[in-house]
């Protein structure tokens, strides 16, 4: 069996219009570029994107956003992107703030199966308005909720044709955690090799979680994002 | 009355909070001044966190920079001897958790007990909080460096922050280029050290917070 796609555009056909997608990445770094690149091809509608951030200003996922794909963001820090604030000043877009920690363990909630779970990050603050508060042991907590996303796109260094992921440096992040947390996984990674070769104790994803494999065609460079 | 720079403020706050780290200790840097504090680190068993996902950041080289290795703050850093990778749901345990031991953090404003705000500023969008939050609730100290006045001269030492806080939780100390104050366990602040050139006058002055002299 192989999970390999021979195209971007192949991979995305499972996407459709209001999906939730789960995005990979801090920034551009650890971010599925080519994957992003595609879906600002594809023809669709009214997506809600958990992501750390939109992307940058015109770069990433900020091309969707200025598209107009993007009907909610779920993330911790989108003033990395400009157009966020003037997208959701003028009302065209929906946005939940959490805390960079609670995002995380919100998407690693989802994958592992629960509800949601408590916190004490962010009690007595403004993000902890509207959330049920509850006394654990003396200290305050507040609960989230866990997050599920339809489609998770998300980077990784290698995959062998199972499915099994090894990541690079600080380009983890999120990866691993959306890689439990949809119904359907596209990862793109640097290079695909064969069941084996990678060594089982260094396998971060096990290859149950992941669906669809492609090579990428757009990679972070110190010159910034290139086509390889 | 002092008359350094702005960098030049920044560096010497830095070089005093650095005085406070004595290995072995894990801690989490911010963004701003506590980036710079990575300079003056005199203990090798230090181990720097960024909550991006590696514990072990050092300097890196022009010619090493790898587009794919960065520190919080999207910076290019290096990988330090015995580092580790892993994801930010795991970077989050250490923080929340309690397993780092400092965090080093930069502040718009301080109340009279310690409490800060430093994520939002209000009648602007709220668009980000990023790790603030967490590194509020989760590390053992949480130390804060910033100038001790805004640009326009006005007090950031207040009796009540007017912007929205990051935590209920008091920090443990406070350093600017003025003054280092410390957090009693009734929730005070304290006076403990004058900068080099700072005055207690100039301290009172600039400061709208009550504090224990």
């Amino acid at each position: 069996m192989t999970k390999r796609k021979q195209s971007s555009a192949e991979a995305l056909e499972l996407v459709k219009s209001g999906d939730t997608i789960l995005v990979g990445g801090f920034g551009l770094i650890g971010a599925p570029l080519t994957l992003i690149d595609e879906l600002t091809k594809k023809d669709v509608a009214g997506l809600t994107i958990v992501s750390n951030n939109l992307g940058e200003s015109g770069k990433g996922l900020g091309i969707l956003l200025n598209q107009g794909k993007i009907k909610k963001g779920i993330g911790s820090y989108f003033t990395s992107n400009r157009d966020v604030g003037d997208k959701y000043q003028a009302g065209e877009i929906e946005l939940e703030l959490l805390p960079q920690g609670t995002l995380a363990e919100s998407i690693r909630a989802g994958g592992a199966g629960l509800g949601g779970y408590y916190t004490t990050t962010g009690v007595g603050t403004d993000l902890a308005k509207g959330k049920e508060e509850r006394e654990i042991d003396g200290v305050p907590y507040i609960f989230e909720k866990a997050i599920r996303g339809d489609v998770a796109l998300i980077r990784a260094h290698k995959a062998d044709t199972l499915g099994n992921l090894v990541y690079y440096k600080t380009a983890r992040n999120f990866n691993p955690l959306m890689a439990t947390a949809a119904k359907t996984v596209i990862v793109e990674v640097d290079e695909i090799v064969e069941p084996g070769e990678l060594n089982p104790e260094e396998v971060v994803t096990p290859h149950l979680f992941v669906d669809v494999i492609i090579e990428a065609k757009q990679v972070l460079t110190k010159e910034g994002v290139v086509s390889v | 009355m002092t008359t350094m720079t702005k960098q030049e403020m920044q560096h010497m706050i830095a070089q005093r909070v650095a005085k406070e780290l004595k290995g072995p200790m894990s801690v989490n840097l911010g963004i701003g001044i506590p980036t710079l504090v990575a300079e003056y680190m005199e203990d090798d068993d230090i181990y720097l966190h960024t909550e991006n996902g590696l514990l072990g950041v050092t300097d890196v080289e022009e010619e090493d920079i790898d587009p794919n290795l960065v520190n919080a703050g999207k910076l290019p850093v290096g990988e330090a001897v015995g580092a580790a990778y892993f994801n930010s749901s795991e970077s989050f345990a250490m923080i929340r958790g309690g397993h780092v031991d400092a965090a080093i953090l930069g502040a718009l404003q301080v109340d009279e007990h310690g409490v800060i705000a430093n994520w939002a500023v209000p009648g602007k969008n709220i668009m980000g909080v990023g790790g603030a939050m967490d590194l509020l609730v989760g590390a053992k100290k949480v130390y804060v460096t910033m100038t001790h006045t805004s640009k326009d001269g006005s007090p950031k030492l207040l009796k009540e922050c007017t912007y929205p806080i990051t935590s209920t939780r008091s920090v443990d100390m406070i350093f600017t280029e003025l003054a280092v104050f410390e957090v009693t366990e009734d929730k005070q602040l304290r006076l403990v050290e004058l900068m080099p050139g700072a005055t207690i006058e100039e301290v009172r002055e600039k400061t709208e917070a009550a504090f224990i002299e």
